[in-house]
């Protein structure tokens, strides 16, 4: 419980920042509706394979847009050294920050689903719970990449060079969920890549975080 | 309380640290001093565990929850109010009385009135004062002290002054370009070259 309850301060502390900063969410939101948009116009109409695909390509890019940000506030006030002497274990700043990319990219999802709705087709309930299953592991692997790229000068090159890749299976499992008959199979991937990186994600991120 | 045999740091081609040997024994206070450059931050940052050594060892005769680190930097979220930034050290530390211990570090370091001020807002000196906070908050057993008076004012300094007279008895390790400001606490001094 201990270790919950600090994961949770932690996120509570990310959520404060970005309702007072309101940097991270609102470029998200924006991004993903002008994918969309501008796709809605460059794709020749009854294309809802392509469009299945679109959608999937505009979460991994979105999440990658939060986890840029991510670890900028422990970055730019070094706060990273104060968190990783707390007792806490260290893996709870994982958490913590998992958490808060995993509720910033619901709240952009929440605004572009619907209007992927309206522009190309009715997300069915399967291609829903894919995306819930797919943003726990992009946030939780994510998040580790992330913290690697944090300390590097080239942050902005290095991240989307680690996470990307890595966020392939995603695709893969995201656009199988959506366009297949039988989706099952692609949600029980996507679990199991949930579940993979998580623990991976958990078990090494106390090497990441210290030098 | 703090053992280093043989420390050495690089960071690229650069030496920072060379064959340093260092004991301070519990309740020691341990001035460190040199030029800029050469090596005083690398030594606490060695010592708190926050760098690993590119050769020989350091050993810390403490949980790493009972060392209170002061940094160049505060060490907290610009964006976040003091209350803010200290409650959630405090949660983290787990500190009993959190809101107590809070209350009363601000409001001996002067700080009480602006405690729900982002601290983006605070001069320097301010944020140097909320560092202070934030390295004592938890009571630690070990202090790593990086130019604690950078910032102050002469009312910030003398209180100061006055909290590490008060916290005689627990170990430290600070680092200053003023051991003279030191010197009556002091029981060792080391000089980096």
């Amino acid at each position: 419980m201990t270790y919950l309850r600090d994961a949770a301060a932690l996120a509570r502390k990310d959520l404060l920042l970005e309702l007072r900063g309101r940097e991270t969410v609102p470029a998200m939101v924006l991004f993903v509706l002008a994918v969309f948009v501008a796709f809605r116009f460059a794709l020749p109409e009854d294309q809802e394979r392509a469009a299945a695909g679109l959608l999937w390509v505009a979460i991994v890019l979105t999440a990658l847009l939060g986890l840029v940000r991510a670890f900028v506030p422990e970055q730019d006030q070094r706060t990273l050294d104060a968190l990783v002497l707390a007792p806490c274990d260290r893996s709870a700043i994982w958490l913590g920050k998992s958490f808060s990319v995993l509720a910033f990219l619901l709240v952009a999802e929440a605004a572009a689903v619907p209007l992927f709705g309206l522009f190309f087709e009715r997300p069915s309930a399967a291609t829903v719970g894919a995306i819930l299953l797919a943003d726990v592991g992009l946030a939780a692997i994510g998040t580790l990449m992330a913290a690697m790229a944090v300390g590097g000068r080239a942050r902005e090159v290095l991240l989307p060079l680690l996470f990307l890749p890595l966020a392939i299976p995603v695709v893969i499992g995201g656009v199988g969920a959506t366009v297949a008959a039988d989706p099952a199979r692609y949600l029980g991937f996507l679990a199991l890549y949930d579940a993979i990186f998580a623990i991976l994600a958990w078990a090494t991120f106390e090497y990441v975080v210290t030098e | 309380m703090i053992s280093a045999r043989c420390l050495s740091k690089r960071y690229g081609p650069k030496r920072v640290l060379q064959g340093l040997d260092l004991e301070v024994p519990r309740g020691g206070f341990v001035v460190v001093t040199g030029a800029n450059g050469s090596g005083k931050t690398t030594l606490l940052r060695l010592v708190a565990g926050l760098a690993a050594p590119t050769g020989g060892s350091v050993e810390v005769g403490t949980d790493r929850g009972r060392i209170g680190y002061l940094a160049h930097e505060p060490l907290v979220y610009r964006e976040l109010s003091a209350l803010e930034n200290l409650d959630l050290y405090g949660r983290l530390y787990r500190i009993a009385e959190r809101r107590e211990r809070i209350g009363m570090l601000l409001e001996r370091f002067g700080l009480w009135t602006a405690r729900r001020d982002p601290v983006a807002s605070f001069s320097r000196g301010m944020q140097q004062r909320l560092a202070l906070c934030r390295a004592l908050l938890h009571a630690p057993d070990l202090l790593l002290l990086d130019e604690p008076f950078n910032a102050l004012d002469e009312d910030g300094a003398a209180l100061l002054d006055g909290e590490l007279d008060g916290l005689r008895g627990r170990t430290f390790l600070v680092a200053t370009h003023d051991p003279a400001r030191l010197a009556p606490l002091s029981t060792a001094q080391l000089a980096l070259a």
